[in-house]
């Protein structure tokens, strides 16, 4: 028998199963679930990414925004699981999916081991990419905590820092997996000051001139 | 009839009828071309039909003669596992895409339908013949790549189909995929090449990408090369330093490259033609 299959699709994430997804939605009011909290969307414009709604609609400025065109992995967060660029998603294709950002990796008020070792390592500088960095190395170590450091730099290709030269950075990613390796205790973040600047094509208002 | 700014559809025949009901709806797979154009104020959506929830269209099917690949397959997918075994030369394409971000997010459907010149997985598509199945309100049509992909970005796909699935036949040998960048991640193909070697039908298929407004078979090079390899050597096809030369220059001369900010024509010319080599090198063995 010939095998056949379908590429499995992690859409429990880390939060259970999906919720049903509607066949059609208005592009101007819709819900998002974001770090396990059902959010609404309001006066929103179809060409609104992801990344605009996280930061200028939820309250949620840890995902930041930097080159708009997925090269610099600053706006990493986790859809349905999987790391992606949120300023690649389109917001309203995020309905019905899962949402994790850098604000949501632990439920409790601390940072997390990640965010620690870091700051540990010299791995922080102006700290613009970190919240990428802290996404994309939280999804490899569930997905592979052994990864040796070819697969780590694999995973971390996609994020840019102008500041360490990414040495202190795999250092950090190290100390996890050891500290990770001797005992297996909890790691937490949170906080959510308001962001108010807007970028590019990606701002408010942007309904009214549809070619 | 219903029109709505956002489509959500969960099969290919939903994803088609929106595509019908709202005129000027854009489909939208993984975003990573899509997205960059709304964020750089290229592309305005009147109206989105979202491909994502099309669970259809990341299936795969692996037989003796033949795989056929759901459009919605991510590079991710492609990269590792089955379908990696089966089509290793696409595997190593999809490997040199972006970032595992992009990866995660784009998908074998988008790169044919996005049509760029340095499109990583369509030198190997069109090495293999790759035929596309295509469906709209009248129905499916199946359509060789070559006609699908016509120029920089254009496509004769309509307005109302969706790209369903990518068909190739095996072929029993090595192949490999090669391409050339400013860095090892993150990189548009400067040039690119993928070699195919058959060694039941005793055929070496090249093609050649970023170096013509579409995926570019070298016809010439292909036919020298398989005349030249020893096919019935021990351990395997060989072939002379002599001939491995020529075969780099018949690829070079079918190359058309331009001028633009990522490369000039001439690094181009040459930088096809020794990975096309290099390639070749790695599927047969020198002879002495």
């Amino acid at each position: 028998m010939p095998p056949e299959g379908e590429v499995p699709v992690d859409t429990a994430g880390e939060t259970g199963a999906p919720a049903e997804s509607p066949a059609y939605v208005q592009a101007d009011r819709y819900e998002l679930e974001v770090n396990g909290t059902r959010e609404t969307v309001e006066d929103a414009w179809l060409g609104e990414t992801l990344l605009f709604v996280l930061r200028e609609r939820l309250g949620l400025p840890g995902s930041k925004n930097a080159c708009e065109q997925g090269e610099c992995g600053s706006c990493s967060v986790l859809l349905d699981g999987v790391v992606v660029c949120a300023c690649l998603v389109l917001a309203v294709d995020a309905i019905g999916s899962h949402i994790q950002t850098v604000e949501g990796l632990t439920a409790s008020a601390d940072v997390t081991d990640i965010q620690s070792a870091l700051v540990a390592s010299g791995g922080v500088q102006c700290g613009f990419c970190t919240p990428g960095f802290v996404v994309a190395v939280h999804e490899l170590l569930r997905r592979s905590p052994d990864a040796d450091e070819m697969e780590v730099r694999e995973a971390l290709s996609g994020n840019l820092c102008r500041c360490t030269g990414y040495g202190r950075i795999l250092e950090a990613v190290r100390d996890v997996q050891r500290s990770r390796a001797q005992s297996s205790t909890g790691q937490t973040l949170s906080g959510r000051p308001f962001g108010e600047q807007s970028f590019g094509a990606q701002s408010f208002g942007g309904s009214g001139d549809v070619a | 009839m219903r029109v709505a700014p956002v489509a959500l559809p969960t099969t290919v025949d939903e994803a088609v009828e929106a595509l019908t009901e709202a005129p000027g709806a854009q489909l939208l797979a993984g975003g990573t071309d899509f997205c960059v154009e709304v964020n750089f104020g290229l592309r305005r959506p009147p109206a989105v039909v979202a491909l994502r929830r099309v669970r259809e269209l990341r299936r795969y099917e692996v037989s003796d003669s033949k795989l056929v690949i759901g459009a919605g397959t991510t590079y991710t997918d492609m990269g590792s596992g089955e379908l990696a075994a089966a089509l290793p030369a696409l595997a190593a394409a999809a490997r040199t895409v972006g970032s595992p971000q992009i990866r995660n997010a784009g998908t074998l459907g988008g790169n044919i339908a996005t049509a760029s010149p340095a499109g990583d997985t369509l030198p190997l598509l069109a090495a293999l013949d790759a035929s596309v199945t295509l469906r709209g309100p009248g129905g499916e049509r199946t359509v060789a790549l070559s006609d699908v992909v016509t120029g920089v970005k254009r496509t004769s796909i309509l307005a109302e189909e969706v790209v369903v699935d990518v068909v190739v036949d095996r072929r029993p040998g090595p192949q490999q995929f090669l391409k050339v960048g400013t860095r090892n991640a993150m990189v548009i193909a400067i040039a690119s090449a993928a070699v195919v070697v058959d060694v039941e039908a005793r055929q070496v298929r090249v093609a050649l990408g970023s170096v013509a407004p579409v995926p570019l078979r070298a016809t010439e090079a292909e036919r020298h090369i398989a005349d030249a390899i020893d096919w019935s050597a021990a351990g395997g096809a060989r072939v002379t330093d002599s001939a491995l030369a020529r075969f780099a220059e018949l690829v070079a001369a079918a190359a058309s490259p331009i001028t633009d900010h990522r490369s000039t024509a001439e690094y181009r010319r040459r930088a096809v033609q020794v990975i096309a080599r290099r390639a070749l090198e790695r599927c047969v063995s020198r002879a002495a």
